[in-house]
């Protein structure tokens, strides 16, 4: 025990020692909460547009001022010449063009129809979507007050609820998931870099060698940053909850002991990770390439399992960061118990027994 | 220049003699090109419904019929109250809840109004506001239909009616792939780029090898050039493979000049790698310098474009993204390949990379110290 004690105590000096790293290390996650919290937003907020008014009359000028009073747009230049259009989309500097047709005016009050044009830069087409629909929602806006006060007959109103998340913040599916990566960043890359370290630097023959057993070094390697992954875990839910506002509707207890299941389950990914590879660039590069990609893209940490084809779906059972998303999701927004949790609860306690068991199998004592 | 091609070919031989990276240089990136673009989707489809109807009428099944067959929905289940839906959406079986109330058909008739409920699990803001748009779209045209339908005479007075046609340029069948594999594209070239440079010198450093190398007539430009050198071929070569991939996997063909994207990610690459480089040569140990690289590209990645549009981000943000050098790459190899701009289009984007290559590289030379 005594031993164990003293190479914690390395392995902590190892990390003490180099303030940057440590720094970076407690610091990231604070950053990417907050860039998650304010920068990274999907809302439309002054999306640059042209117009293209080839009438110029009262109509077009009312229409065009309710759109530039609108927080969506920001009325980035106005064009004289279809020719143009063009030229501003591939500048990169619009989203939408609109395009009112000559004699607006005219064609409206005498024909009762006239008629406007919008294109959209579909190159990112959710973005070019919700713009169309914005922008037809102002328009017909404008000729609904034209009519006035007229009721329509047969009407079917909606009422929307959304439930847990009434003002639709983007930071309630993106703390589980920055918690996800950042623990299992953090665990399972720095674990896999700091043994194969070892082996890299000619080390580990030394520890080898000494009256320690094997399983004890790996134990206090992980030591170390299984503490500063559970720093990270209170400081991103401090935040979550004091700086953006997310309320933590379950049991805390519950969630902390959840999290801590799921460094368990990294440290294991780590340890296996680096009885695998030789080099540290190895590690780092599987960590990274291997890890940090499809966590953020495959976990439903960015992008929703259910729109995936049927085979990466299945691909995201292998992670363990889906399932803790899914557990923090349900523990700390929708409040439920364990009675809610336990199934995917059981598959992250399987994934870490196996994890550990082929590591153990794969951890050789010897020197080649 | 013979000093140059001698640390050249020391440094390629250590690359190629290094089994564990070869593989994940070449192999990841086109793994991660197969996969991701398929799983980075927000095509909403299959939104899993739950439909409460209270009224078994003609006109809800007749609802119920419309809202089924698009292709966003699929109907899970079909409960007959509201708190049995709340359950399964609080199991995650339904995304979306809609609620016919009684007397839907009745009411509508006598009362010319009646109001649905729709519930979503709001979770994922992104998704559940499309969800809902969705929903809320079908529920107006379903109106419509049934007004047309109902309503015996023409109207009298015609109203004045604003034709809104909308087109898509660039992607008129709205495919997020073509979207999607560019920016992952700009991400891979990015990743096996930066953290090969950044881990470069700094290998070195803890080998030893450094002081070898020291203790040479070898220049500080020297020794930073043949260090940049051989990542910048294999930088372009990840990008030849993208954009192979690309082509074969997804069809994508780019509209500009193909010239245009090695001409920029030619610079680009210059850029990255000296900043690879500086964060190398500040380095003690490897672990460190990887700390950093993980450090900046996580958030050159989120900062970048790739997921969030620029324009919505608040300034403060907007300002951050102007020195970021990988928004300006995933920009430029989306306007390239999707909208096929010219380089008298890109003349800002590229002004902007070479001054971040000049500078980069300069404070890389500079920076780089022979005593220890």
């Amino acid at each position: 025990m005594k031993q164990l004690l003293v190479f914690i105590k390395k392995e902590f000096f190892h990390i003490l020692r180099d303030p940057r790293s440590m720094l970076i290390l407690l610091g990231m996650p604070v950053v990417q909460v907050i860039l998650f919290g304010f920068a990274i937003t999907n809302e439309i907020k002054n999306a640059n547009i042209a117009i293209l008014d080839n009438s110029k009359d009262e109509q077009t000028q009312k229409i065009i001022n309710k759109i530039a009073g609108s927080t969506y747009f920001n009325i980035e230049r106005s064009l004289v010449t279809n020719e143009q259009i063009d030229e501003a989309f591939k500048t990169g500097k619009i989203k939408l063009a609109i395009i009112f047709q000559p004699n607006f005016q005219n064609e409206l009050t005498h024909t009762n129809s006239a008629s406007v044009q919008l294109i959209a830069d579909a190159s990112d087409p959710n973005n070019a979507t919700t713009l169309i629909n914005y922008a037809s929602s102002i328009i017909l806006d404008y000729q609904n007050s034209l009519m006035g006060p007229n009721k329509l007959p047969y009407t079917i109103n909606t009422e929307v609820k959304m439930l847990y998340n009434p003002e639709l913040k983007g930071i309630y599916s993106s703390v589980p998931g920055v918690m996800a990566l950042i623990l299992m960043l953090i665990s399972a890359m720095m674990t896999s870099i700091a043994i194969v370290k070892e082996k890299e630097t000619g080390t580990m023959e030394i520890l080898l060698v000494s009256p320690i057993k094997p399983w004890l070094i790996v134990i206090s390697k992980a030591v170390p940053y299984f503490i500063l992954s559970f720093i990270n875990v209170t400081s991103i839910l401090l935040l979550a909850v004091y700086v953006l506002g997310m309320p933590i509707e379950g049991s805390i207890i519950l969630l902390f002991v959840m999290c801590v299941l799921y460094i368990f389950c990294s440290l294991a990914l780590g340890l296996f990770i680096s009885t695998s590879v030789s080099t540290q660039q190895a590690a780092m590069m599987v960590s990274l390439i291997g890890l940090m990609l499809p966590i953020m893209m495959l976990s439903g940490y960015m992008f929703p399992i259910a729109n995936m084809p049927w085979i990466l779906q299945m691909l995201s059972n292998v992670l363990p960061a889906k399932w803790y998303i899914i557990i923090v999701k349900q523990v700390m927004i929708k409040g439920l118990g364990f009675s809610g949790i336990w199934k995917e609860t059981l598959v992250l306690l399987g994934m870490t027994a196996l994890l550990i068991l082929l590591s153990i199998k794969r951890f050789k004592i010897r020197l080649k | 220049m013979r000093t140059i091609l001698f640390l050249l070919r020391k440094e390629f031989l250590q690359i190629s003699r290094n089994k564990s990276i070869l593989p994940i240089i070449f192999v990841m990136p086109i793994f991660q090109l197969i996969i991701l673009p398929f799983a980075a989707n927000y095509e909403m489809k299959n939104i899993s419904l739950s439909i409460v109807d209270m009224d078994h009428s003609l006109t809800s099944q007749r609802f119920i019929n419309k809202i089924t067959s698009s292709k966003y929905f699929l109907l899970k289940e079909a409960p007959n109250n509201y708190n049995a839906a709340l359950k399964s959406l609080e199991n995650d079986e339904a995304d979306l809840i809609i609620e016919i109330p009684r007397g839907f058909e009745t009411d509508l008739i006598k009362e010319n109004e009646i109001k649905m409920m729709v519930t979503a699990n709001a979770i994922n803001g992104q998704t559940s506001g499309l969800s809902v748009s969705y929903a809320n779209s079908i529920i107006k045209d379903f109106n419509n239909e049934i007004r047309v339908q109902w309503i015996q005479n023409p109207r009298l007075n015609p109203r004045p009616m604003i034709n809104i046609t909308s087109s898509n340029w660039f992607n008129p069948l709205m495919n997020y792939k073509y979207f999607m594999v560019p920016g992952v594209m700009a991400i891979l070239v990015t990743l096996v780029g930066f953290i090969l440079s950044s881990l470069n010198i700094v290998r070195e450093k803890e080998a030893g090898t450094i002081e070898q190398l020291n203790v040479t007539p070898i220049k500080r430009y020297q020794f930073i050039l043949a260090k940049l050198i051989p990542f910048w071929i294999l930088g372009l070569f990840v990008l030849s493979i993208g954009l192979l991939i690309s082509f074969l996997l997804y069809g994508i063909v780019p509209e500009g000049n193909i010239l245009i994207v090695y001409a920029f990610a030619a610079i680009y690459l210059i850029a990255l790698l000296g900043l690879g480089l500086i964060a190398s040569s500040n380095s003690d140990t490897q672990q460190q310098a990887m700390f950093i690289a993980y450090f900046f590209m996580s958030t050159a990645i989120l900062l970048g474009g790739l997921f969030a549009s620029i324009d919505n981000m608040p300034r403060w943000a907007q300002y951050i993204t102007y020195i970021n050098p990988v928004s300006y790459f995933i920009d430029v190899l989306r306007m390239v390949i999707l909208k096929g701009s010219s380089l008298y289009d890109l003349r800002n984007h590229f002004m902007v990379i070479t001054a971040f290559a000049l500078v980069l590289n300069a404070v890389a030379i500079i920076g780089y110290r022979k005593t220890t």
